[in-house]
């Protein structure tokens, strides 16, 4: 199990040793952290979708090392070995365990590589998006009046359009303004901005509501009349009670980015054909469905779902182990 | 009752008025017009070192807008504060006012930010302000704040929610006592609790303000609180203060209509026996409130002067403690014996 060995509950008060107060911050940071991992050693579902997003992680990570084949070297490419069914079906081929696609590609290999793409532009996405969002949404939620209304617009206008079509904008402008030969090579940045600026309403919608919340609560006032300045009492006080949501979100909204990722990459402004991600490969595997080869899509699928439901349900386990009333 | 040269908070004509106009558009479509709330329409009053001023009246009169002017937590439309000869309602927030000037808050389950430790709660102040600065040296004002209200220094590595509604109160005055100010603001401080909790919190902001000499301002509904903690006591009505007057002479011989409306109405074995005049009608309408005297409508003694002309805050004749505002009152149209006789 990939925890720490942190005891499990906290020292009631910190040691009175150190003297600086960085020194102090990791001590409380430390035992923080011990709470949750007692948290998460006590919750079968958390550890198991740990284990299930590791072995994700960590194949999509280290696909150049570890996937059986290179699905993108031309050179070991083998027409033959074209829509090799997978293990246990006839005609299988022991080296393709996931059966290969239509031009001889391991399905397992292309996986490995795809779901690098996916989760990286997903993760990337959702971490802009959230940045923006929460930031922008503490300021509306917090200052309210003017600026509060002039961040929920432009939110409001943004959301009155799809975000697909926000990301097309954001990938068509990143077109027009760089030279057609740089496009390639940042293509995933475009992606993640495109994805990423059209997801943030969300976040500055959730935030801000909370926000309002929290902020006619006493301890705000108490904060402010102990005379903590307003970035402080963001920061500090209203940040940790907003985030709640904002987590449960954020999960959901990085399968929802890496759809928004394959559905761009199948309309062309996505990653380049020659890098493929998860979604790629769905819309590829699609084409052959109803031909009989149905691996081609479904694994890569299923490898999008169980990945989806990892981080879905530590999510969940996450916002309940932050929330000090259910500890 | 300790009485010094200079008070330690004064208020001169305090006003703070809300903007609570429908949106602009509906101000244009629905012809409706701006609305003006006053919350707080001239109120002076001082405290004095060590004294505890109490602030009696109904929801919605304005007392806690006054305290929350009085912390800074808004500005004041007009009128002057001074806290100890300084005026703090025009600069900025000024640390050595804020240090000297703490607030202990109505409901003990939101004033306490449900994330954070006690420990950290409670020394949230003393970082802020620079008041310690190693941590060896925080923890033990921590823990000697918690003992000091009557809970044990490792309650501080617990969350409020472990706590009840008294312990947390006692968490909220171990806070504000952390910057040791002079002044503390208790708005409603016991009006959650249960009455066994209230008499040990109210004792023991007895004792601390023995031992440190504090002064507070004690806003309540609950007119037995107030009785019990206050050396003097102001009546608010609809913004203002009607009556202002030792608690003795208040709670013996009230002068305003409202406020022997007020105590009339509390259910008292002593005064068994004693006519009670019964609440009449309700709270007017803040934001259309009654022309001349706000009490009129509701004022057995109302004449066609209460109705033109606001009466102001003046000593009563014989007692230089006591000021009430009432033309009843001043004329002598009200009837001493009324109330005092039974």
């Amino acid at each position: 199990m990939p925890v720490d060995a942190a005891p499990a509950i906290a020292p009631a008060v910190v040691a009175p040793t150190a003297a600086t107060p960085a020194a102090n911050m990791a001590r409380l940071a430390r035992g923080w952290d011990s709470d949750l991992a007692y948290s998460f050693r006590r919750s079968p579902v958390a550890v198991v979708s740990a284990i299930v997003l590791i072995i994700c992680l960590g194949a999509a990570l280290f696909a150049p090392w570890v996937a059986p084949h290179n699905p993108f070297d031309l050179a070991t490419l083998n027409l033959l070995d074209a829509l090799t069914p997978p293990h246990g079906l006839p005609g299988a081929k022991p080296e393709y365990l996931l059966g290969t696609d239509d031009q001889g590609r391991d399905v397992l290999s292309a996986i490995m590589f795809g779901a690098r793409v996916s989760l990286l532009v997903g993760l990337a996405a959702v971490v802009l998006a959230m940045l923006l969002g929460v930031s922008l949404g503490l300021i509306a939620g917090y200052g309210g009046g003017k600026i509060d209304g002039f961040i929920m617009r432009v939110a409001d206008v943004q959301l009155s359009f799809p975000a697909i079509l926000i990301a097309l904008l954001v990938d068509g402008v990143a077109r027009a303004v760089l030279p057609r030969d740089a496009h390639g090579s940042i293509a995933v940045f475009v992606l993640v901005l495109a994805i990423g600026v059209s997801n943030w309403p969300q976040y500055a919608r959730t935030v801000r509501g909370s926000t309002m919340v929290e902020k006619s609560k006493e301890y705000i006032q108490a904060a402010r009349v102990i005379g903590i300045r307003p970035l402080g009492i963001m920061w500090r006080h209203l940040l940790p009670n907003v985030l709640g949501p904002v987590l449960v979100l954020a999960t959901i909204n990085i399968a929802t980015a890496i759809l928004t990722e394959a559905t761009l990459s199948f309309l062309g402004v996505g990653v380049p054909p020659t890098e493929p991600s998860l979604g790629t490969l769905i819309r590829i595997g699609n084409d052959f469905l109803f031909s009989g080869e149905w691996w081609i899509t479904i694994f890569p699928g299923a490898a999008l779902v169980i990945m989806v439901l990892a981080i879905n349900l530590l999510g969940d386990w996450l916002r309940d182990a932050l929330n000090p009333k259910l500890r | 009752m300790p009485t010094s040269a200079q008070p330690l908070v004064e208020l001169e004509n305090v006003a703070r008025y809300f903007d609570v106009s429908p949106p602009w558009l509906n101000r244009i479509l629905e012809r409706q017009r701006r609305q003006v709330l006053k919350a707080v329409d001239g109120v002076s009053f001082s405290v004095a070192k060590g004294e505890t001023l109490g602030l009696v009246g109904e929801s919605g009169c304005g007392k806690s807008t006054v305290a929350r002017l009085i912390v800074g937590l808004y500005r004041p439309t007009r009128g002057e504060i001074r806290f100890a000869g300084r005026r703090i309602d025009a600069a900025g927030p000024d640390p050595a006012v804020r240090r000297a000037m703490q607030m202990i808050f109505q409901d003990p389950y939101a004033s306490l930010n449900p994330r954070w430790r006690v420990a950290d709660i409670v020394a949230e102040p003393i970082r802020a302000h620079g008041l310690a600065r190693s941590s060896r040296d925080i923890n033990a004002r921590v823990g000697s704040l918690l003992e000091q209200v009557g809970l044990a220094s490792a309650d501080g590595a617990k969350y409020p929610h472990q706590f009840s509604g008294g312990q947390r109160q006692r968490i909220s005055i171990a806070r504000a006592l952390a910057t040791q100010p002079a002044f503390l603001i208790c708005d409603e401080p016991t009006s959650a609790l249960d009455v066994s909790v209230q008499a040990q919190v109210l004792n023991l902001m007895r004792r601390l303000q023995r031992e440190l000499g504090l002064s507070y301002l004690f806003i309540s509904h609950n007119l037995a609180v107030v009785h019990h903690v206050a050396d003097r006591v102001g009546a608010m009505y609809l913004g203002r203060i009607v009556e202002l007057a030792p608690v003795n002479v208040l709670f013996t011989s009230p002068q305003h209509p409202y406020t022997r409306m007020l105590l009339a109405a509390v259910p008292d074995l002593t005064r068994t026996g004693m006519p009670r005049t019964a609440v009449a009608g309700e709270v007017p309408n803040p934001l259309d409130p009654p022309k001349g005297c706000a009490f009129h409508p509701r004022c057995p003694y109302a004449d066609e002067r209460c109705r033109r002309e606001v009466p102001r805050l003046k000593h009563v004749a014989g007692d230089a403690d006591v000021t009430v505002a009432c033309h009843a009152v001043e004329e002598g149209r009200l009837a001493q014996e009324a109330f005092t006789a039974a």
